[in-house]
């Protein structure tokens, strides 16, 4: 296997967990935004739903995913007709890697809202701001360290995950075959060397991920005024 | 034009009722803490919705829940300042005071945000437009809260005790300040407070607020002079009240002090309250021989609170104190008097000119 081949595992990885995040970063700040403002009957379950991923094994997870995605479940035979399918492919790692990400952000972006002041506002509201205003004006600024933690622990869950990946998108390397799941069969085969080095990489990508992530939350704190 | 307030809302401990109407005026809003004050002004803006009523602005329905209609806050026209002013802590000075200019250009946003921070005094040193809320005194902050309600041409303010977050010194100054804003402002301004004298300075006409309720609303010096209920009298510091029983038109017998008194009111009732001022407490003692003054007793001193310009004496009527704590009348005197007063033999005259003796119903 030519080098460049060898380092798929990085490209798949990488390109998984900025898609996942990226999507999870807009999913999980649109659910944070309207369950705070739901006060229905239904908001203590519909939050345990959106927890859900968070506290289930990652195998529970990829067959919850393969019933939905599979050849039999509701979205995989919508595929079907179409003449694609889900399992087995690259986009299947997005969504595992979104859904397990997901109640993290969730989870930030709604702490991050609850902690901003209402009083501010409410005092944007009486100056003739729209709720939109209100939300993107004030709101998201002054949530952004909860949201931007939310964000970095969002990216590093989508990179490590392996249970559900490996269910729904199978280890294909070359398509689906993330870093994790590199390492795992590398160890399966023996190859210490090779997960060595994909292990060194993943700490070093991480650490790296994190210090950026972490100073551009303290930047954004300092302007704000507020320490959480 | 001015504001019509007729609303009732449920809220757990109390219901809040509140009837009132007001052209262009400094209301002051009096009550404990926890009275509703603040949840009339939020009712007002429309941050929280009554269960029933309307409320009316210049001639505009704000809310009317027999119509229907319930304009979110954004479309009041109200400028609301909050106890801790709620100044946008990522936003600079310059951009929390245009906040309300959207619709403007941005030329005359510029303008209207240079006006308006050189009227309210936030022009000393320049880049005071480029700094953020937390680099700025609490004196100046609340200016740029004010400001920014302004900016937007409210018909009506709204301040949630302004002044409870700032030190002495600063809250006499400002009030004084303030007022002089006030008095430029074309609409009715709603000023909440529980501070007594702030309320009585700033304000012109007062509303008495007691577990949701309106007790009193009225100018101030009539409110002051007959708080017209018992909560009222308390509510706006009257320290001297007692049980009491008409004995004529113009005569109370106070079973408590064991004293009767005359008073100017008319009463009707036959049972209520009577209330005499601290303040209003005259020494009889010194008068010339011919000078009888109405409504005069004997009082012995039971204990004594100094304060820096004024003191407090705690006075029993009739027979000697037998404890610190045994006094019926709290009489406050100017620091100047408290020394010679401290020299007379006791027990002391005093009376109560039937002027300031006031009586409230049940």
């Amino acid at each position: 296997m030519s080098s460049w081949q060898e380092l798929t595992p990085l490209w798949i990885s990488l390109k998984t967990a900025l898609t996942a995040t990226g999507i999870t970063f807009f999913l999980g700040i649109a659910a944070a935004r309207w369950m705070f403002n739901y006060h229905g009957k239904y908001k203590t379950l519909l939050d345990g739903l959106f927890i859900l991923p968070l506290v289930l094994p990652p195998t529970v997870l990829g067959f919850c995913l393969l019933l939905v995605f599979g050849k039999n479940g509701p979205i995989g035979t919508l595929l079907y007709e179409i003449g694609t399918s889900i399992i087995f492919s690259w986009p299947a790692t997005v969504i595992a890697a979104a859904v397990v990400a997901f109640p993290l952000m969730y989870q930030a972006a709604h702490a991050a809202f609850e902690q901003v002041e209402p009083n501010l506002e409410d005092a944007a509201r009486t100056l003739g701001a729209s709720e939109w205003k209100v939300f993107w004006k004030i709101t998201v600024p002054l949530a952004w360290p909860g949201i931007a933690a939310g964000t970095v622990l969002a990216f590093a869950r989508s990179l490590g995950e392996f249970g559900a990946t490996l269910m729904l998108a199978g280890n294909i390397p070359g398509k689906t075959q993330t870093i994790p799941i590199a390492i795992y069969f590398a160890v399966e085969a023996g190859q210490y060397k090779k997960a060595f080095g994909w292990v060194a990489i993943v700490i070093v990508m991480s650490l790296g991920m994190l210090y950026l992530l972490n100073l551009w939350k303290t930047r954004k704190q300092n302007l704000t005024g507020t320490s959480t | 034009m001015g504001i019509l307030i007729d609303i009732k809302k449920s809220l757990p401990g109390f219901k809040l009722q509140i009837k009132l109407s007001n052209e262009q005026d400094i209301i002051g809003v009096l009550g404990a803490s926890g009275a509703g004050k603040s949840m009339l002004l939020k009712c007002i803006a429309g941050l929280v919705k009554p269960d029933e009523g309307k409320i009316i602005l210049n001639k505009r329905t704000l809310f009317d829940s027999a119509q229907k209609i319930n304009l979110p806050p954004q479309e009041r026209q109200v400028g609301f300042l909050f106890q801790n002013y709620a100044l946008f802590p990522h936003l600079t000075i310059a951009e929390n005071i245009a906040f309300g200019l959207s619709k403007l250009s941005k030329t005359e946003i510029n303008q209207r945000v240079a006006e308006l921070m050189q009227r309210f005094r936030l022009v000393d040193s320049g880049d005071m437009a480029k700094r953020f809320p937390r680099q700025i005194s609490g004196g100046q902050q609340q200016r740029v809260a004010l400001a920014r309600a302004m900016a937007a041409e409210p018909e009506i303010l709204l301040l949630d005790e302004p002044f409870s977050a700032l030190d002495d010194n600063l809250r006499t100054h400002m009030t004084k300040e303030m007022l002089a804003y006030l008095k430029d402002f074309s609409g009715s301004t709603l000023f909440v407070t529980h501070n007594i004298e702030e309320a009585y300075r700033v304000c012109n006409q007062i509303a008495v607020i007691n577990a949701g309720n309106l007790e009193a609303f009225g100018p101030k010096r009539e409110l002051f002079q007959t708080p017209g209920s018992l909560a009222a009298a308390k509510i706006t510091g009257c320290k001297n009240i007692a049980a009491a029983i008409r004995k004529s038109a113009y005569l109370l017998e106070i079973p408590a002090w064991g004293i009767k008194l005359k008073t100017n009111m008319q009463v009707a009732e036959k049972k209520g309250f009577v209330g005499i001022r601290a303040n209003h407490i005259k020494l009889a003692d010194g008068l010339a021989d011919d000078i009888v003054p109405e409504n005069c007793c004997s009082a012995w001193i039971a204990d004594e609170s100094e304060a820096p310009f004024r003191s407090t004496f705690f006075l029993k009527i009739g027979s000697e104190p037998a404890a610190l704590d045994d006094f019926h009348l709290q009489w406050e005197i100017n620091g100047d008097q408290r020394n010679m007063i401290r020299n007379l033999p006791q027990p002391i005259k005093i009376h109560m000119p039937p002027t300031q003796v006031f009586f409230v119903k049940e």
